[in-house]
Formats: C-alpha cells, structure tokens, sequence
C-alpha cells in the first residue's frame, strides 16, 4: 500500500516537471548560499582554533615589551629564576623566494600543556625538536619552506594558516635574533609568593587573556555573513514555500480521492513528509555542493579581510568540514519542513469530503493581507522599541528581522493599495480589466515579490553602507596618511641622525612613537605626537572641545579613538589615566576605522617622559617634492630604497585590502537578487497553468493572445516596479541600522550614512529588467497559447 | 446481507442551528442486488451514500457493511473499508490526475491488495479502455473518464458497489452506455450496487427502487 501511495504522491511531480524543477533549484539556491557562507565561517574558525591551539593566541596571559618590540632573553631567564612559571615565543617574518613565512619559536619543555605545537608526527620525536631542528607547517607555508632552510620541513595541517612553527633555538638562528624574544607566555598557575613583575621585569607588561579586540571583529564579521547567509535562505524558501503552496492546492483533489478510495489520513501525511524530506535531501545535497563552490570563490577574499582589516590569519583553502555540509543538509530539511508545514497542516485538517477545486493558493487575499499587515505593524512597534531603547548586537539583529520580515509581510496590502490606485485612474475597458487582473495576480505572486522586496532592499542597504564606508575610509586615509613620504628603519640607534637628517630636508618630521598599554582596561596604542600642521590641517574629529591641539602640545589633554571612547564609557570632557602618574581629560574624539586595539594621542614630550626608551623607528614626512627627499635619503644618507614607502602604495594598498572585504557582500548581494529573479519567473511559470481560466475569457471578448502576453509581461514589470521603489526606503533604512546600530555594537563605532541616488537608479533598472527577464518566457508561452486549450475553458467537461 | 441500514440520522450545522437530513433511514441490500436511491434535491441521497462509504459519520443509527459495524468504526478502520469492502463511484469521476489509465484502474486493487493485472485487463477491454491505458485522464472524454472510475472500483472487487450519479455528467447516449456497462460488469462481479440517480430512466434499470423524501424513505 505504501509503495501505490508514494508512487502515486511521486507522479504529481513527474506531471509537473517545472514545479519540480523550482521546488529542487529554489531549495539548492537557498541551501547553497546558506553552506557557502557556512564553509567560510567553519574555515575562518578552524584557523582561528589552530591559531589558539598552537600559538596560545587569546588563551594565555602574555607579557610583551613595554617599548619596542623585543625582550632580551635575560630577562626571561631573570623570570624564571624568580619563579614565574613562563615561556619564551620568537615570532618574525622569514623571507623565501616564493614568499614571506612567519616563524614560530617555542620552548615546548615550558609551554603550557594545552598548547599542541604539532602533532609530532612522521617519526619526529621531542629530541627532533629540540635538538636537529625540524619545523612544522602547513601544506602551503611547507612548500615554501622547501630548500629555503637546512632544517626538516614536516607538513602538519593542524599548524595555523601562514605559519611554520619550530623550536625556539631554530627560530632564534632563523631569525637571526640570537638572545631575543618577541613575548613570554604565561602559565595560568604561578606559584604563591613570587615577585610581582613590576620588580623581576619592569620593561614588561602582562596582557591578559581573551583581549577581545580582533575576536569581537572577526565574530561581528561572521556574524554579518552568517545573517546574509540566512537572508538568502529566506529568499529561496520563499520560492520553496510557493511551489510546495501550490502544488498541495493541485494536489488537494488527489488527496481528496485517494483519501476516499481507503488511504488513510496519517500514511497520507507521513508519505508526504517522508517525499519532502528525501527532496529536502536531494536539494540539500546539490545545494552543499553549489556552496562548497561559492565558498571556495570568496574564501580568497573573505582570508585576504580578515588579515587585512583584523590581523587574523585564514588559510586560502577550503576543506570538506562535516560541520558545514551537515548544517547545509540540516537547513535545507527544517527550511523545507518550515516551508510545508502550512500546507501540510491545511491538507491534515482538510475534510474528506471538502471541494477537491484548488483554492487561490496565494498567501494573501483580502482578509489575510490585512491581517499580515496587522502583524507587519506589530513588528515595526517591536523595531523601534529596540531602536530607541534596545542594546547589543543579538538585539540589532532582532531590529533588522523586524524590519525586514515586517515589510515582507505589509507588502501585498501595499501593492493592492497601489493596484487599487491605478485601477481608479483607468478609463478604458481593457485597462480596468489589466488593473482588476493584475490585483487578482497579487496573492499568487506575493511569495516572489516579497523575495524580490529583501533581496533588493538588502542590497540598497549594503550597498549604501560599504559606499558610505567607503567615502569615510578614503577621508581617513587622507587624514593619516598625510605624510608624503612613510621611512622605516631597523636599527634604533639610528633613528636620531635620521631625525635630523629629516629636518632638515622636510616641510615637517612626524616620528611615530608608540606603546602598548592598556588604558581604561582597554587595550591601547599610546601615540606621542609632535604637534604641527599636519595635525592641525588634516584631523577631524567626531567629537571635540575648543582648542584640542593647543592643549594637546601643552600636555593638558589627550586624544582618544572612538572604539576607546565607546568601549570605555568616555567622552570628551571626561579624565582618563593614561599612566600611573597622569591623567588628563579627553580633548576630542577620533575616528580609527578597522583597528581592534583602542588609540590615545599625548603629546610628544610627555610621551618621552614617560617613556624614555623609546625609540622612533618609523617617520612621516612632509614634503613638496618627495622624490627629491627620496633622492637624498638614498643617495646622500645611504639608506636603502625598502625602507621608504610613499603615501600613494600605502594607500593604494589600503583600499585594495578594504575593496576585496566587500567583493564578498558584493556577490552575495548579485546571488541575492538572482535568487529573486528566480523566484518571480518560477511564480510565473507555475501560475501560467491556473492563468488561462482567467485569461480565456478576455481572449474570447477580444483580446490577441499577443496582447495578453504583452499585458502578462507589463503586469510583472509594474509589480516588480512597485515592490522596488517600496524596497528603496526599506534599504536605506536597513543602512541606517548597520552602521548606527549594528556597526555601534559589533565594531564600536558609527559610521556617517551618504545616499547615492545613481547606485539605486541603477538598482532599480537591474530589478525591472531582471524581472522582465524572468517574466519574458511565460509571456512568449502565453502568447503561443493554442486557441483549443483557451477553449477547453468553455467546455463543459473540462 | 451486504448492506444494513437501520434508522440512522444525519444533520449538519447551519446559519440557523442544525438542519436534518436524514430522519431515521433503513434499508438492506443484499449481495447481487441493484438499489436505486432517488430523490428531490437535498433529500439526503449522496449524504446516505457517503455515510454507507463511511466517507461521513452518523448521528444515530447504525450502518452494517459486510457484516460489520461501521458507526463505531475509527477513521483507520474506515480507510481499510473501503480499500477492501467498498468501492465508491463519483459523478465527478475523481481519477488522479498524474496516473495513467492504467495505474489509475489499478490503484484501488493495489492499496487492498488484490491487483489481479488479468482481471484489470479484461475488464479494461470490457470498458472500452484497452487502447488509451497509457493516456492521461486529461486527454480522455468525460464518458471515457467514467469507465475509468468504474475499472477502478471493479478491479478492487468489492462486495458493495456505491456509485454517486455516475452518469450525471454525460449525454444521454453515452450515460446509457456507461451504464450499461457498469451493471453488466456489477453482475459478473457477484458485487451489491447502491446507485444515487436523478433520473427516473436509470432506476428503472436497477432491480430495486428507494425514494427519499425530506430525510424520509417514501
């Protein structure tokens, strides 16, 4: 009996071969933009875990170099005599023909347990190690690491991304730092009693665990893409959930019959669930492996941000991960189930001896539309309830999903509106007949047009968001990188000649001086600046008092970063200790876009006083003819061409880094609006079949059916039309959320909101022509329509 | 007996409050028997009918079928009922629109499991059928249709045969073919058949006749 039922439930989709179609592809669209951006986080995450687990990234205390950017190895000698329980890290960029490769050195007798340098496989033991010298990387950074050292080279995926992880010893030679560290890291259990740190080692400071600076922007980040990811979903389900709505209404009279021929109601139901799973997993299945595809275009780009904009390293590559393909899978069954469960429900609560007529099979009609749009308003009060008085990233997530679903839902009752509207200007019999029509189309076509609503509004509001991020970011950029001229230099016992020599061959020497500290319990650079134009001309601030530079270079005040600012509950005005023995109030406010550590600014006097040994081993310089101070800093001060970089590769690199972080939304946004193209064409095609009762009659009161295609294709360009100038408010409002709210909470700070009108001219143009695109095809069919099937509509025993 | 109505009753909810159909109805029929049940409209003949097909439930009474009890029956124990016992013929033919003549003759045999594919083609042949079994129902006329029904419930050879105005959407030339068919092809079977008929024409071909008038048997 089950088999007779399943065949017969199965034959549905063998007669409805579009239907089929739309109903596999709208759940593998879905699926797949949903895995893809699944792949990428699984990837990301993975390399983050590697990090943590070999380098005790985010794990352990640390303690770093007050100034500068070494520790002499004495004083980690001096530490572990005096009982702190500590381990000495080595890390420095090695330069090999193919590339560059960031060497590892640990001491594996002194690091804490949890930190697995490798998996010591391929026969190479602890003594391998740590006396014959074996280093350990990955696939990629092994084969750069081929004939480029002495040492054995031993592939281990576990190694993170772009890292090669050796014995401390090694890395020393390596490196060429005989003697030197880069940081200590510190066990979680000391013993009772030791000397505090202040008096065994007072150039050190301890950084604590889990700085969550680039953990808090590397999760916003996937939790950004985790959201477009489920916005897609949503998209496709829509198609999804149109096919399945008709096709249960088409169905209900073979329920109905089979029902009474003697199935009974719960094998009916359970045959269908089980025939919509093993589509779900069919779907699911061709979905993965259309995101595994996706995720593997955009992982270069999405690794190439991370590192980029957050320092955090990904590797390039993708893996088959089990967490990603069965969280694909997974998706792709609830996302049916939710999709059918309506449908489902009407055909279980369904009378047996109910009319087997198929029912307008559309979300909303009349009451339903009315009371959608009860809903959407109540959705909307909830929105702006967060809005005005909501905190947190999860509840600026719950205001986009107001928003978005919200207007989703108004949708149809605003498109009867605008229908109605039109058909009240109409004076002629065929329009007031096009007008009537199309309103009759609404309900069928909600589905796709709702689609079209989110697909097209998110990418007003992403568009808008990465624009007006790009307009500020390109003002920022001009604000620091003013200098024409960026020198670096390795050796610190030169800087004070080179200083000199730069006076006195530029308009203005800015020496970057800098340390890491923590300020208001938030990890800080401390900038000392020497005060001049540069300052003076090109820094804007979000937030200022009268004369913040005076006072700055008097050493009255101080200038912090907005992420301190935000993270520390400051403003300017407020004091903030900015050392033991120094606090000063906050003069102005900075943008500091895509850095994770908070920024101060003293000026350079007091910078110096309060650390003494630090040195500048970085310069900007102004000048009105940089090459000719380039000239002279190579031909007469003898310094090499690699440690001057102008301002235009400094920026230029930048904005590269900064395009290819939003190549990703980029394309998701064009995967998006493609999906909703599909889903209107797929309404079209599937509605075709219940359209020529309806068209008929017109036909037969004489219209061409060469009008009536035209009309069809018309029809769906006006809704399309509606729905996209309804979606543009709805973007901008989404735009304003991202960077006033959402940006606020994931990144801590606000981003200024531009509007490019010729971006949503465009926008639109794209969304009309892509749903006359999708429209064309069921127009031509229409047209093309055989005269005996619009005739079989007058036959009685149709 | 095959069928055993006694004094059941039937009313359905409306705008104000309940309305009878049925006012305590009996009759019998035995196996072999042809029963016309005519009627004004609204005098409860399909309703009867689809109490008997267990398709509904009663309000009072009881409807034996095949020796059983089926106003006590659940809904599963319905559903095997007419898989095995009953065969109910619609005037709106009802085939499965996606199954092929063939496997919608088949389709009741197979669900009781009693598919006998010889037994399916004779009587296929007998209907006038044999060339349009790999066909859509879409593509066969009204009368074809309804041989296709007939074909179906006969395959399943059920002791009662229930058929709801099978010839109502015909012509009159084809309706008295149809029936034609359909009660030589009842006979063969050994099969009870309840027919629910506007005309007088048709019930007159039926060896007994039942009138119902308001709920009544007149």
């Amino acid at each position: 009996m089950i088999w007779t039922i399943l065949t017969a439930l199965l034959s549905h989709w063998r007669r409805n071969g579009l239907q089929f179609f739309a109903l596999i592809s709208g759940l593998a669209l879905a699926t797949a933009l949903w895995s893809g951006v699944q792949a990428i986080n699984a990837e990301a995450r993975a390399s983050y875990d590697a990090a943590a687990a070999t380098l005790g990234e985010g794990q352990f205390d640390q303690l770093l170099p007050r100034a500068g950017e070494v520790i002499d190895q004495s004083v980690y000698i001096a530490l572990r005599r005096a009982g702190w329980q500590v381990s000495p890290v080595l890390e420095g960029r090695f330069e090999t023909e193919t590339g560059r490769v960031r060497i590892v050195g640990l001491d594996p007798l002194t690091a804490p347990g949890s930190i697995a340098p490798v998996g010591m496989q391929e026969d190479a033991t602890l003594d391998d190690f740590l006396t014959r010298g074996v280093l350990f990387a990955g696939p990629d950074m092994a084969a750069r690491l081929d004939g480029a050292v002495t040492q054995r080279v031993v592939v281990d995926p576990s190694v993170a991304p772009g890292v090669a992880l050796t014995d401390i010893g090694v890395a020393q030679t390596l490196l060429d730092a005989e003697g030197q560290l880069s940081r200590l890291i510190v066990a979680p259990l000391q013993p009772m009693g030791i000397q505090p740190l202040a008096t065994t080692a007072p150039d050190l400071v301890r950084q604590v665990a889990q700085d969550a600076g680039a953990d808090r922007l590397t999760d916003s980040f996937h939790l950004n893409l985790t959201a477009f990811g489920l916005l897609s979903f949503a998209v496709g389900i829509f198609i999804v959930h149109g096919t399945i709505s008709l096709a249960f209404e088409q169905r209900r009279g073979m329920v109905r019959t089979m029902r009474a021929l003697g199935v009974p109601l719960s094998s009916l139901i359970w045959l269908m669930i089980a025939e919509l799973v093993l589509f779900a997993l069919v779907a699911g299945a061709i979905g993965v492996a259309l995101g595994y595809v996706i995720a593997a275009v955009l992982l270069p780009n999405v690794a190439a941000t991370l590192q980029g904009l957050y320092g955090a390293s990904v590797a390039g590559t993708l893996q088959l991960r089990a967490e990603w393909w069965l969280s694909g899978i997974a998706i792709a069954v609830l996302g049916t189930g939710l999709a059918a469960s309506g449908a489902l429900w009407k055909i279980a609560k369904m009378p047996l001896l109910s009319s087997a007529r198929p029912r307008a099979w559309a979300v909303a009609s009349g009451v339903t539309a009315l009371r959608l749009g009860a809903v959407a308003g109540v959705l909307f009060v909830l929105g702006l309830g967060i809005a005005l008085f909501g905190e947190g990233l999860t509840l600026g997530f719950v205001l986009l999903a107001c928003l978005l679903i919200g207007a989703a839902l108004i949708l149809p009752l605003l498109l009867r509106g605008a229908v109605t509207l039109a058909d009240r200007q109409a004076h002629s019999a065929m329009w007031q007949w096009f007008w009537a029509d199309t309103r009759q189309q609404v309900p069928g076509m909600s589905l796709a047009l709702m689609a079209l609503l989110l697909a097209t509004a998110t990418n007003v509001g992403v568009s808008t968001m990465v624009s007006s991020f790009r307009v500020t970011f390109v003002d920022f950029l001009d604000q620091r990188l003013a200098p024409e001229l960026f020198i670096r230099i390795e050796d610190a016992g030169e800087s004070p000649d080179l200083e000199a020599f730069l006076i006195a061959n530029a308009r203005e020497v800015l020496p970057l001086l800098s340390v890491e500290t923590e300020i208001a319990g938030v990890p800080t650079d401390l900038f000392g600046v020497r005060v001049g134009p540069t300052y003076r001309e090109n820094w804007l601030f979000l937030a200022d008092t009268p004369d913040v530079w005076d006072r700055v270079e008097e050493g009255e005040a101080t200038v912090v970063s907005e992420q301190l600012a935000r993270r520390a509950g400051l403003w300017t005005g407020d004091p903030v200790v900015i050392a033991p023995d120094l606090t000063l109030p906050i003069a102005a406010i900075v943008a500091d876009y895509g850095n994770p550590l908070g920024q101060a600014l003293i000026s350079e006097e007091l910078f110096r006083g309060l650390y003494p040994d630090v040195v500048p081993l970085s310069f900007g310089v102004r000048t009105n003819d940089p090459a000719q101070v380039r000239a002279r800093l190579t031909d007469d001060y003898g310094l090499p061409e690699a440690a001057i970089t102008d301002q235009s590769r400094i920026k230029a690199f930048s904005l590269e880094v900064f395009e290819r972080t939003f190549t990703v939304t980029g394309a998701l946004n064009v995967l998006t609006l493609a999906v909703a193209a599909f889903a209107i064409l797929m309404s079209l095609l599937t509605l075709a079949s219940i359209r020529v009762p309806q068209l008929a009659p017109a036909w037969a009161l004489g219209l061409t059916r060469r009008s009536l295609g035209r009309l069809e294709l018309l029809r769906a360009v006006v809704l399309a039309m509606v729905t996209t100038v309804l979606a543009i408010p709805l973007g901008l409002l989404l735009a304003w959320v991202l960077l006033s709210y959402v940006n606020v909470e994931a990144f801590g700070w606000k981003l200024p909101m531009y509007l490019f009108p010729g971006h949503y001219a465009l926008l639109t143009l794209f969304a009309l022509m892509a749903a006359a695109l999708a429209a064309l095809w069921p127009a031509i069919r229409l047209s093309r329509t055989p005269p005996s099937e619009l005739l079989k509509v007058f036959a009685n025993d149709r | 007996m095959v069928l055993t109505v006694q004094d059941v009753t039937k009313a359905f909810s409306g705008a104000d409050g309940d309305v009878p159909v049925l006012r305590g109805v009996s009759l019998s029929l035995e196996r072999g028997e042809t029963l016309a049940l005519t009627g004004e409209s609204g005098s409860g003949k399909s309703t009867l009918l689809h109490l008997i097909g267990g398709l509904d439930t009663v309000d009072s009474g009881a409807i034996q079928v095949a020796g059983r009890e089926i106003t006590t029956m659940t809904d599963s124990e319905r559903a095997a009922l007419r898989r095995s016992d009953v065969g109910v013929i619609f005037q709106q033919f009802n085939l499965i629109p996606s199954l092929t003549v063939e496997a919608n003759i088949a389709f009741q045999a197979r669900l009781a499991g009693t598919y006998d594919s010889d037994h399916a083609t004779r009587l296929a042949g007998a209907l006038g059928l044999t060339e349009h079994l790999s066909k859509y129902p879409e593509a066969l006329s009204g009368g074809q249709q309804q041989r296709v029904a007939i074909a179906r419930t006969l395959t399943a050879q059920p002791k009662l045969v229930l058929a709801d105005e099978p010839t109502g959407n015909l012509d009159e030339a084809t309706a008295s073919e149809v029936l034609s068919q359909m009660l030589r092809l009842v006979r063969d079977t050994g099969a009870a058949l309840l027919m629910v008929t506007h005309s007088q024409t048709v019930a007159r071909r039926m060896e007994r006749h039942v009138h119902l008038s308001q709920g009544h048997v007149v």
